[in-house]
């Protein structure tokens, strides 16, 4: 495949270590934002090939783990309706809300469907015209622009037995918050390529300028990895800071502004809850009020909804990268994919299930 | 599945009063699952801790207790291998085959598998009232069309009909015997370290085909199912060196990962997997890529995995290649004394990683 | 978060509400894909696709670069193939 294959060889990685290698002279922290990213650097190995000043910490973006426990529970309340077909992301069923996750809704016999995008939700709210169909909106900035635009198609086509239960979450609030946190070790960032590449890197600039610290805005492949990796150890050798473009095929300062113009359309900036860290304010999307009707959580009347976290699970911690997964006392115990605590463990970008997963302790 | 209903009616006792006493304990903690889950048949860890502490608890016995794809029976002075599967795949139809063919050749494979020709099969029907005759005639002709294939006869059988709306339009079961020869010795528990892992072919492709035409992810594409009866392509391996093919096994549900897990896990060995021999066609790539799957976990029906003696290895291959089901096969990884009950991967890029086993079944990755 | 696959364009269509829509091929596998975000795509052209949106065209000069930094440190530097731990 192409701009895929061509990323994963195996002999241009290992030049891209070497420079790292003759670059490091002394430790570094570095987070990466994105699961995404997460998920490639220890499924291809790669935190095992560098240098040990290295440390990557794996930080809060997985929409799947930071989704608060109140909206899956509402999710679940919603979905055991016998009118509505519950529509979702894949990653989203396995996530542990107080009592049940949404697999375990569908085993009961709720009509739960994995949906590969909104668009399809549409599409089977309009083949249903007699169920309510309900769509799962979670993600960050990359997703929102294809939530938009279901949510405005249903409008522009009448599609009225549709809804969405949202919760948008956006990433520079949350590098805000992480840099705010007196714990917080984090000297360079790996910025997630695909939210950049709907958003653009302008947002970020303030944030390296303000804390003093690298960004570099890096893609997916193993050697976007390892060199977004190169290129934020090579800034803090230098002792630069600033914002650069690893992942330049596909991101550009301004961002894809087609995608934005629709988002804004449809959604308005609103303080959001963070699965385990708590509420970021103005981190996250919420419809405006033009597109109220199609808000899931008003029609089916769950708002009202509250949960309480597991204890003793340190999700909140791991995403703002103050401990890894294998500190967690539970992890791998009272912890596993299995029987989650937190949803971390659960979610295919969760630290704690990567880490599990590919052997990590 | 008559044997099994004791157990039911203990779990469901067990289920409304848990104090209830006296009689065989539910050994699968009920507060963990009160009800059977999806992901207890997905080939994975729930499947294996559903397998090993309630069934193989319940049945003991030594044959059963080798946990491998069929059993191998003493009978007189013969080896017979024995080995039943129930097919419950959705659609029926898909490209490149049915649940007919695929209810033929999976369980022929299991007898090959455990180093057997396959002689017989028995066939069971669970057809849901409203099933269209024509379907149920298709899916028939098409056994019939693999039994013969294979070159198995279909000897005796069983037809209940249910309920609308209790069956997914058919289930079929069936059962196959075979025939093992004198110096063949196929168990999980020969894989030992400096052996070799064999690979028949290109991975995930029935189940990337079954996803193509799962409602609400269809994807067009030209792949059609590798469902494939693998007995010839055994009988060349134990033809050629008999007594150095210490493992044979099809990687069905769960994929290349799982199998390769269990196979570890019962010989107490490590595997060391290489990812970059390790075929697989583009398209089989570009969905997963698209599905957010790991093409090792994903099912397989018509691919073996053969765990031989180094020696022999080469001299394997070349017969594996020689065979129409083989020609594409390779040699993907070793057994090794380290990390014993793990598989280890080393990436195209030369990091290495675990390859557990699946928790689950494997959703599609979105975000 | 965000898998983002990179995939070419075989079709670009517009459908009954005017949005322009398009089938991508990802390694011989294709999918309809949304691609109102990025409505300047030719076919033949590969897009970055999030749940079935192009979200970006793919900068075809851009993505040399970094094979360009390669073949300058090949060239600087002798090849320095690493050892991972077993």
């Amino acid at each position: 495949m192409r701009y895929v294959d061509e990323y994963r060889g195996g002999e241009d990685a290992g030049r891209l270590l070497g420079a790292i290698r003759r670059t490091v002279t002394k430790p570094w922290v570095i987070m990466e934002i994105c699961g995404g990213q997460t998920h490639t650097l220890i499924k291809a190995g790669i935190d095992r090939m560098l240098p040990e000043e290295i440390t990557l910490v794996h930080g809060p973006g997985c929409p799947v783990c930071v989704t608060p426990m109140r909206l899956i529970d509402q999710a679940i309340a919603i979905a055991r309706r016998p009118e509505v077909i519950f529509t979702s992301f894949g990653d989203m069923l396995r996530v542990p809300g107080s009592n049940a996750d949404l697999l375990k809704v569908k085993s009961e016999g709720g009509d739960v469907r994995i949906v590969y995008s909104p668009l399809d939700a549409v599409k089977i709210a309009h083949a249903n015209p007699g169920r309510q169909v309900v769509f799962f909106a979670v993600g960050f900035e990359t997703t929102a622009p294809a939530n938009a635009m279901a949510v405005w198609r249903a409008e522009r086509a009448g599609v009225e037995n549709f809804s969405v239960l949202c919760s948008h979450v956006l990433v520079p609030p949350a590098m805000e918050a992480i840099l705010g946190s007196p714990d917080h070790r984090v000297q360079g960032f790996l910025a997630a390529g695909h939210v950049c590449t709907v958003m653009g890197y302008w947002q970020y600039e303030p944030i390296a300028d303000r804390h003093r610290i690298p960004v570099i805005v890096t893609g997916f492949e193993p050697l976007d990895l390892i060199q977004g990796t190169y290129m934020a150890i090579a800034a803090l050798e230098e002792g630069r800071h600033g914002v650069e473009n690893q992942y330049s095929r596909s991101v550009t300062r301004e961002g894809n502004t087609a995608a934005q113009q629709l988002m804004t359309e449809v959604f308005e900036t609103a303080d959001r809850e963070w699965r385990g860290i708590g509420v970021i304010p103005g981190s996250g999307y919420r419809l405006r009020e033009s597109f109220t009707a199609f808000d899931a959580s008003l029609r089916f009347d769950v708002a009202d909804i509250e949960a309480t976290e597991s204890e003793e699970c340190i999700a909140g911690l791991i995403m703002q990268g103050i401990e890894r997964p294998s500190a967690c006392p539970a992890f791998g115990t009272r912890c596993t994919p299995e029987k989650p605590l937190g949803a971390p463990m659960v979610s295919s970008e969760g630290a704690c299930a990567a880490y599990y997963q590919y052997g990590r302790s | 599945m008559r044997g099994l209903l004791p157990i039911r009616a203990q779990l469901m006792a067990n289920d409304t009063d848990p104090d209830l006493s006296g009689g065989m304990a539910c050994p699968i903690p009920i507060s963990d699952y009160p009800t059977v889950q999806l992901a207890h048949g997905g080939g994975g860890r729930l499947s294996q801790m559903l397998i090993e502490e309630m069934f193989v608890a319940a049945f003991d016995n030594p044959v059963l207790a080798q946990l491998h794809d069929g059993a191998i029976l003493d009978i007189g002075a013969n080896r017979l291998a024995l080995s039943t599967d129930s097919y419950v795949v959705h659609p029926l139809f898909f490209p490149g085959g049915d649940i007919g063919s695929l209810a033929v050749h999976g369980t022929v494979n299991d007898v090959a598998m455990c180093g057997a020709r396959p002689i017989a099969l028995s066939a069971g029907f669970i057809i849901e009232e409203g099933l269209p005759m024509e379907d149920l005639w298709r899916i028939v002709r098409s056994m019939s069309d693999a039994a013969h294939g294979a070159g198995v006869a279909v000897v005796t059988g069983d037809t209940k009909v249910v309920d609308r709306g209790k069956g997914d339009g058919i289930y079929i079961n069936t059962t196959g015997i075979g025939v093992i020869g004198d110096d063949v010795e196929i168990s999980p528990h020969r894989a030992r370290p400096g052996d070799v892992v064999l690979l028949s072919g290109a991975i995930a492709v029935h189940g990337i085909t079954i996803m193509s035409v799962r409602e609400g992810l269809e994807f067009e594409t030209r792949l059609e199912t590798d469902s494939a009866a693998l007995h010839t392509l055994t009988a060349a391996l134990l033809e050629r060196r008999g007594r150095d093919v210490h493992v044979l096994r099809d990687p069905t549900r769960g994929g290349v990962a799982s199998t390769l897990n269990e196979i570890a896990a019962q010989a107490g060995v490590g595997i060391r997997l290489d990812e970059e021999p390790i075929p697989i066609d583009e398209e089989v790539r570009g969905a997963c890529e698209i599905l957010g799957f790991d093409p090792l976990y994903v099912a397989n029906e018509g691919k073996c995995i053969a765990i031989v003696a180094r020696e022999a290895a080469d001299e394997l291959l070349q017969t594996m290649r020689g065979h129409p089901l083989g020609a594409r096969a390779a040699i993907v990884g070793e057994v090794v004394e380290e990390h014993p009950g793990k598989v280890f991967l080393r990436s195209r890029i030369g990091g290495l990683r675990v390859v557990d086993m699946l928790s689950g079944e494997q959703l599609p990755r979105i975000c | 978060m965000c898998l983002g696959v990179p995939g070419q364009v075989v079709e670009v269509s517009t459908d009954v509400l005017g949005m322009s829509m398009g089938r991508v091929s990802f390694g011989g596998v294709v999918k309809e894909v949304c691609l109102a975000y990025t409505s300047d795509v030719q076919v033949g052209e590969y897009v970055i696709v999030h749940v079935g949106f192009a979200i970006s065209k793919i900068d075809e000069e851009e993505a040399g670069k970094v094979f360009e930094l390669l073949r300058q440190m090949g060239e600087l530097e002798e090849l320095d193939v690493p050892q991972p731990e077993a």
